[in-house]
Formats: C-alpha cells, structure tokens, sequence
C-alpha cells in the first residue's frame, strides 16, 4: 500500500477543523485526482501526505513506514521519496533555473555533493532534461524572478520529477497555465508515473481536467471525502452536489464575462 | 451627518510620548554635564584654533609617506584578519542560534519545538557574552597579554564582532521567506543543503552588505584600539598628536576618510553584482 489513512483528522493551531475521519488507501502506481470547492481540505490533505502536516487524529501509512513514529533522520529519509509539487513553487528570486531543478536531488546527495553542486551544477544534462519534457529547457540559466507564473510552476514539477519520487503529490500542478500547456503537463506527470510505476496524487481546481486525465477521483468537501469513483461513473448531480454553494447569491449575469486570471505570487 | 467635534484620536498619545521623550531628554543632559559654552570660550577657542591651524599643509615628506603607507597596511590588515577570525565563529553560532533551520518547525508552521528552542539558548548567551564587552577593553586585556602590536587588535575585534556578526546573521536568516527551505526540508533535504539552497540566496545580498560595513567598523575600531598600543594608524596618530604635528594627524585622517569610501565604494559594487 503507497497511502494508507485510517480515521485521519487534522485540526489546524487556530483550532479551524481542516479534516475529519479520512479513511483512504491507494495502491502503488494508482493515479488519483482530487477535486472539491474551495476550502475542502485538498491542499491540507496533500500537505498532510507530504508530512509537512502532522495529523491530530488517527493513523497514516506512507510507503510502508509511519512518518510520525520514525526518529527524524528516518523521517528525513522517507520525506526524500516523497515529492511535493506547490502550487506557488517556493523558490527563491536569484536563484537559477538549474540549480532549483537539481534541488530536487538534496535528500539523497551528501552534503558535499550538494554545496559543490551550488558552486558549479553538476548535472545540467539531467536538469535540461527534466526541463525540456517540460517545453522549459531553454530556459535552464534563467533566474527564478524572471520567469512567468506558469514558467515557475513547471520549474516546481521539474524539481519533483528531478528527485525521482516513489510518491508524486501535486498541489493544483496547472493551475497557472493555459488549458493546453496544463493538458500536456498532466499527460507529462500521469506519463512518468505509469512509466516507473509510482503513485501520483493531484488535487485540480478544473474538473474536466481531473475527469480526463485520472482513473480514480475523490471528491473532498468541508474536510470528509464525499466520494471515490472512477470518472466514468460520476453523475453531473454528484458534481453539483459537491461544489454546491448556498452562501453565494446568483449574480446577474454581466454582458461579457471577463476573462479569469489566475494570479499567482512570482516565485 | 458629519460630527463638527472630530479628534485625531493619535493626537493625545502622540503628545504624551513626546512630552516623555523630553522628560527623558532632560536628566540625560544634566548628568552627561553638557556645557556648550566651554567650546567658546577664549582661551579653548585659541589652543583649538592653533591645533587645526598646524593641519595645513599636510605632512608628505619621504620620511613620512612610507610610515604612513605601513601605517595604513598594518589597519587593513587588522581590521581584515580580525572579521576572518569573526566569521569563523560567527557563521557556526549564527546557523545553530537561527531559527530558519529547525526540522520540528518545519511541521509546526513555523513554532520549533520547546525543547528545540531551549537549545538554541545556550549558544544565544554565547553571542551575548562575546559581544557585551567593547572591543577597546578586550585590546586592553591583550595588550597586557600579548604585548604592544597587532596582534591584541586582531583578537580583540574577532572577539567582539563574532559576537556581534553572529546575531545579525541569524536574525537576517529568520527575517527571509522560510518556505523555499521548509519545503526543501519537508523533501528530505539535510539542514545545511535546505541552507544552502533556500536561505542563502535570499540573504546573501543582506550578510554582505552588513559584513562589509562591519569591515568599515572594524576599520575604524582598530584605529582607537592603535591609541591603546594596539597597532596601525591609531598608534601614528596618538605619536603625531602628543608631538603636535597637526600636519601628521592632518594627513592620516584623510587617508582613514579614503579608507572608509574604499569601503563604501566595495560594498555598492558587490551588492550592485548581487542584487
């Protein structure tokens, strides 16, 4: 079992309740979506698997190991073959395109390694690589400030493709790019982890999008999974039922709606 | 309907605290013994005058260049030597007194744990205690050590900036975005690599910046410390001065003005590199 959660919940330090009672297991090499308006608890769930979160309630299986009950050095050594793709990609302004990418390798470096990487990248062919799978190689010398919301994001999943995780959980992957660059990341991510057999999780704001790209989708709302269905079998009532919003008032339709954009802090 | 009495409701505390601050002000003055007229007084007038009139023309005779040249050498070399030494305990200290790299608080928003916390108090006190004590007493202390030479300005500014570098430095690394080196801890990454790849970039600009206006200072501390025997310009100046060669000091206090817009001019250019 890649993910096992048993009775899971997760109270945040201002007492906020973001989970509650997740029961979930997801086998090696499934690919699993997860959508909900919102405020339901996507990014808590994902940061809770990548063991950035420490759940207040139940029991958590990732990889065969229990994060919580591992001494930190262990810990440090399963969060090694956990990747996290962030929404807003943290990265530092000045640094390189290169250097963030190969980042992505600092679990499993020593630290030697590491700090001559800093001075001279030692794997630029790897890291051109990784990029060009994303339509980004030509931008491997680049600083991070100079890059677009979308660009930044790539550079995110780069990193994590880069580290080579046993366990891929992407945190709204797309969600800054045009509907056909996010369509060819997806493929890119669901292709790389049916080629090497690893679990891929993604919580996506556009349904179709999850519905298109994933064999498995969980609905999450108000911190409970509603359900867990292949995309086939999921009725537009369902749907529906999920986003439904009763504290938003219809608004009278403007003549033109505007365009959405989505923004994004630059690195 | 507009209230016709509207108040700055800033206005009371504002007079209260400046009223304070002038409370405060007063008994400062008074015990500091301030007494601007003894600057125009006849007789000081006269000695002063007389002091700043030897100041021209300035001292540049053979004999006194070359004096001047080592002088100045000895200061740099003091002052560089001794931010070396610094660095070499304040880089270690500042890394285990910041809070940027605790593991627990990387799952815990940011709060390490109490424990965590408790062990980076030791070595706060550490920083403390280096830099409690002035730099002048420590030169003191190893002039009677280690005798008259560079060597005491040496320990003594390594002593006190280690201190002093030590803090800013971790405080500078707290002050930066934390997430780039959370998320690289949460992917597994030991705490010097998360370091070295999510705090440094974003502070070097600022370390550098500090370092080398601490480099000034420690300029111009070794020049006070050359007046307790401790080497360099200062050393020269207190000779010239208890000899009355206004032209001498005249002299060494524009090359000690050239030395701080040296130093000025090094720290633009490397944060204009950086930035």
């Amino acid at each position: 079992m890649s993910i096992s959660l048993n009775g899971v919940g997760l109270i945040h330090a201002n007492g906020q309740v973001a989970l509650s009672a997740i029961d979930l297991r997801v086998r090696p090499g499934e690919r699993v979506a997860i959508i909900g308006p919102s405020g339901a608890g996507k990014t808590s769930l994902l940061r809770l698997l990548a063991t950035s979160l420490r759940p207040s309630a139940g029991q958590l299986d990732l990889l065969g190991q229990q994060p919580w009950q591992l001494g930190a050095r262990q810990r440090q050594q399963l969060r090694a073959r956990i990747g996290l793709i962030h929404q807003a990609p943290p990265l530092p302004p000045r640094q390189r395109v290169v250097t963030a990418v190969l980042a992505g390798k600092l679990g499993q470096w020593s630290l030697g390694k590491s700090l001559l990487n800093l001075l001279h990248p030692l794997d630029m062919h790897g890291a051109q690589a990784t990029l060009s799978r994303l339509d980004l190689a030509e931008k491997l010398f680049e600083r991070c400030d100079q890059l677009s919301g979308g660009q930044l994001q790539r550079v995110g999943i780069a990193r994590v493709l880069y580290q080579a995780a046993e366990l891929i959980l992407a945190d709204e992957p797309v969600s800054a790019m045009d509907p056909v660059l996010a369509g060819h990341t997806l493929s890119v991510l669901n292709q790389e982890a049916a080629a090497r057999g690893i679990t891929l999780l993604a919580s996506l704001h556009a349904v179709e999008l999850a519905l298109a790209h994933f064999p498995r989708i969980i609905g999450l709302r108000e911190g409970r999974i509603v359900f867990d269905l292949p995309p086939e079998a999921i009725s537009t009532g369902a749907l529906d039922a999920l986003y439904a919003n009763e504290q938003l008032q219809p608004l009278p339709a403007s003549p033109a709606a505007a365009p959405v954009t989505i923004q994004i802090p630059r690195c | 309907m507009l209230n016709p009495a509207l108040r700055d409701p800033a206005a009371l505390p504002r007079l209260v605290l400046g009223l304070l601050a002038l409370l405060l002000l007063w008994p400062g003055l008074n015990l500091s013994e301030l007494n601007l007229a003894v600057l125009a007084d006849d007789e000081n007038a006269g000695n002063m005058g007389r002091f700043l009139a030897d100041f021209w023309p300035l001292a540049h005779d053979d004999e006194f260049l070359p004096l001047l040249g080592r002088a100045t050498l000895e200061t740099l070399a003091i002052a560089t030597a001794g931010m070396a030494l610094a660095l070499l305990i304040a880089v270690p200290g500042a890394l285990l007194a910041s809070r940027a790299l605790s593991l627990s608080a990387a799952h815990r928003g940011g709060r390490p744990a109490w424990w965590a916390q408790a062990l980076r108090w030791p070595v706060r006190g550490l920083l403390i205690v280096l830099r409690s004590v002035p730099e002048i007493v420590w030169a003191l202390l190893f002039v009677r050590a280690v005798g008259l030479g560079p060597t005491a300005g040496v320990l003594a500014i390594a002593i006190t900036y280690s201190g002093m570098l030590g803090k800013v430095y971790a405080e500078i690394f707290e002050s930066v975005d934390p997430r780039p080196s959370r998320a690289l801890l949460v992917a597994g990454s030991p705490r010097l690599a998360a370091f070295a790849y999510g705090v440094l970039p974003n502070a070097a600009a600022e370390m550098l910046s500090y370092t080398v206006y601490r480099w000034e200072c420690a300029i111009r501390t070794s020049v006070v410390m050359g007046f307790v025997g401790a080497g360099g310009l200062g050393q020269q100046i207190d000779l010239s001065m208890r000899m009355f060669a206004g032209g001498e000091v005249a002299s060494m206090l524009l090359t000690f003005l050239a030395l701080v817009l040296l130093a000025d001019q090094l720290s633009r250019l490397l944060r204009a590199r950086l930035l």
